[in-house]
């Protein structure tokens, strides 16, 4: 089973997929980190708002440009950093408001979608423009080619997929410059459109006021001169997606929630025809070896050790408690890569400590970059 | 089936105080992704349910994880009952939309041609948080003594499983937002109507559900105070899920520790599974040390529940605990 190197061998771009509250922040972290560690000059992106990254990473913020990781942080752990880490925390708005001064054909038309109540609202909270603008940003980033990988840590959105969807959504929505000549003011609309048309657009003016509405017109015709040009980059942006050096992995837990939606995650990357990794599974409760006997054996013997039955009590109620949780991780991920039709599940175990700090970020990769022989260490409970 | 997870709790609900938080008609419980917020939203149903109060758990954006708990086919649009005195529902934007449409035009054949229309449901799509307005404007509707639904069941009390932080903020203030970008007429008005809703912390309590770990406690104190600041709403309830038992002191488990060194097979795997909780344990302390120091809401905790798959009789064990 390849390790996380191996399979990010020869790929330019790494995207974290998954549920939220599953650690993809901290595994595309750590990806990084491994992967500048061995040598390469690594980018990570998030736009997670609670500035998580910058959190593990020791730095006080990010920004929408990239900013570099001190490398003495990590050779105060013990690691020699070979290549660069680099870490940018994305703002939606400010890519959306660049991108936007880049289509748009003069500065009076830029002003004017910039200006746009509805555009400002967009630009802000429209399902999926965070998304694009993350593929956007992937995007332009990759284009200037400063980097030797990009990670990517995708929005956590409730549901994963949005953000594989949003570029085509964006673009449908942008596309509203045939529905503009119905909404002037002065309206063609009768004529035109007919009954039904000006009967829709009555009735929903009536709803959210005529304010709304001339808004929504007026961004529409501002927009209308860059459809073609948000179009062309969104086609761009996604074959950059399918791209055989991009690369998709999985982030999920262990337990039956997360892993159902890593199942539909990578059924839709599939169909998708997008280029799967593989899957990681974090906070995975290890079987240690399997309880031999049954329960009374062990506390009887635990007791005997111990010369205190009380502790020993305790002792197998608490191993007890863990093999079933590990038996439940177990279960859950053989299903998973019968699913998956992969061996290749990395997992990576429940840690005593919880990780949000550069240390932390060293243990993961102990289990990201594992070989098959730590591997089997590990899962002996060797290592 | 359903008598029997209601009377479990109904001696705990009748020996404890009733919390105060139940006493509102509405309950949104939010929180970073993966917290358990619709374990805690399902807990807080049964109490109130036990209670005696007529109780209706909604999910947002069409999930469908507390019918999961229950174990119950997918319930969709519709009040669905999963308990004595508990009902489920998942409110789908788009639903939403047809019955807010239904209730303006009073006339379903118009409102049916009105959904044909390709310019109104483009319309509809493109005016930005008109999903989330009618979601909550659903909210708003099964809060309604006098509701106007057909068949609408009275509620006392409506738990919002509200969608996670970053997005759960956006959702809260959608009507604050629409209500400055629609300037005049009926919507203008109803997003007021909908923003005070949100703000009467006489009737409209909002806990938050938070993890013992660094990430979560950071992100749970900066919702709080966003809450605060930019929704006007305090929080009622900070809750710790998923806390660890303290199983063993310090002293013990310096001797589990020595004992693993020296040991093999299923011995040492027991000793070193109980130095990790420990770890585990301790370090989730220092973590509800922090939340407590960084939170103005009371924090109450809720334990970690050794169970492989948290369907009902886990919201159960939680609802007895939920202070």
């Amino acid at each position: 089973m390849p390790h996380v190197g191996e399979i990010l061998e020869h790929k330019d771009i790494c995207i974290c997929a998954g549920s939220g509250g599953v650690g993809k922040t901290t595994t595309s972290a750590a990806i990084a980190a491994g992967m500048a560690a061995s040598g390469l000059r690594v980018c990570v992106l998030t736009i997670d708002p609670a500035k998580r990254l910058a959190d593990s990473l020791g730095l006080k913020e990010l920004g929408n440009d990239a900013r570099q990781v001190d490398p003495a942080l990590f050779e105060r752990h013990g690691i020699e950093m070979r290549g660069e880490l680099w870490a940018m925390m994305l703002d939606a708005k400010a890519t959306f408001d660049e991108l936007v001064a880049r289509q748009a054909p003069d500065e009076e038309a830029r002003d004017r979608v910039l200006g746009n109540r509805i555009y400002q609202q967009i630009s802000n909270a429209l399902a999926g423009s965070q998304e694009y603008m993350a593929m956007e940003k992937l995007f332009e980033l990759h284009t200037e080619g400063r980097f030797d990988l990009l990670v990517l840590d995708t929005p956590p959105t409730r549901n994963a997929l949005d953000f594989l969807d949003a570029p085509r959504r964006l673009t449908q929505f942008i596309e509203g410059r045939s529905l503009s000549v119905f909404m002037r003011p002065t309206g063609l609309a009768a004529k035109v459109a007919g009954r039904g048309a000006s009967v829709a657009l009555s009735v929903f003016k009536r709803i959210v006021g005529f304010d709304l509405l001339a808004d929504l017109a007026e961004f529409f015709n501002a927009f209308s001169g860059m459809v073609d040009g948000f179009q062309a980059r969104a086609k761009r942006v996604n074959s950059l997606l399918a791209d055989q050096h991009t690369c998709f992995l999985v982030v999920c837990g262990p337990q039956g929630e997360p892993i159902d939606e890593a199942v539909y995650f990578h059924r839709k990357l599939v169909e998708a025809k997008l280029p799967f990794g593989g899957v990681i599974v974090n906070k995975v409760h290890y079987p240690a070896e399997r309880l031999r006997g049954d329960g009374a054996d062990l506390e009887a013997t635990l007791a005997e050790k111990l010369g205190d039955g009380d502790l020993a009590g305790r002792l197998a109620g608490n191993f007890a408690d863990y093999q079933a949780l590990a038996e439940r991780d177990a279960r859950n991920i053989e299903h998973l890569a019968s699913e998956l039709r992969t061996k290749g599940v990395i997992r990576v175990p429940y840690l005593d400590e919880d990780v949000h700090d550069i240390a932390g970020l060293a243990e993961v990769n102990r289990y990201l970059f594992a070989n098959t022989e730590q591997r089997e260490a590990i899962a002996a409970g060797r290592a | 089936m359903t008598t029997r997870f209601s009377c479990h709790i109904e001696k705990i609900a009748r020996n404890h105080p009733v919390t105060e938080l139940l006493d509102k008609r509405l309950v949104f419980v939010t929180g970073k992704g993966g917290v358990g917020k619709t374990t805690v939203a399902v807990a807080l149903g049964l109490r109130a349910a036990a209670e005696g109060k007529r109780t209706i758990v909604c999910e947002v954006s069409a999930q469908e994880n507390a019918s999961r708990i229950f174990e119950h086919a997918e319930v969709g649009f519709h009040e669905v009952e999963m308990a004595e005195n508990l009902w489920s529902i998942s409110i789908d934007p788009d639903e939403s939309m047809r019955e807010y449409v239904l209730l303006q035009l009073k006339v379903r054949a118009a409102r049916d041609m009105l959904f044909r229309s390709r310019i109104f449901n483009y319309l509809a799509a493109a005016t930005p948080g008109l999903k989330e307005l009618v979601t909550i404007g659903k909210i708003w509707e099964l809060t309604q003594p006098d509701r106007k639904v057909k068949k609408g069941r009275k509620y006392d009390l409506v738990i919002v499983d509200a969608p996670a932080t970053g997005h759960g903020i956006g959702f809260l203030q959608t009507p604050r937002t629409f209500a400055a970008i629609a300037r005049v007429g009926p919507i203008h008005s109803q997003a007021q109507q909908l923003d005070r809703l949100i703000t009467d912390q006489k009737h409209t309590g909002v806990a938050i559900v938070a993890l013992p770990e660094e990430m979560p406690v950071n992100e749970s104190a900066a919702l709080e105070h966003d809450l605060r600041d930019e929704v006007g709403v305090a929080v009622d309830r900070v809750y710790m899920n998923g806390l660890y038992p303290e199983r063993f002191s310090p002293q013990e488990a310096e001797r589990l520790a020595e004992l693993a060194e020296g040991e093999n097979g299923a011995v040492r795997s027991a000793a070193r599974a109980a130095v990790s909780e420990h770890n585990r344990a301790r370090s989730q302390r220092a973590q509800l040390a922090r939340l407590r120091r960084r939170v103005e809401a009371p924090v109450k905790t809720l334990p970690f529940l050794f169970e492989p798959e948290l369907g009902v009789e886990a919201a159960e064990q939680l609802a007895r605990r939920l202070g």
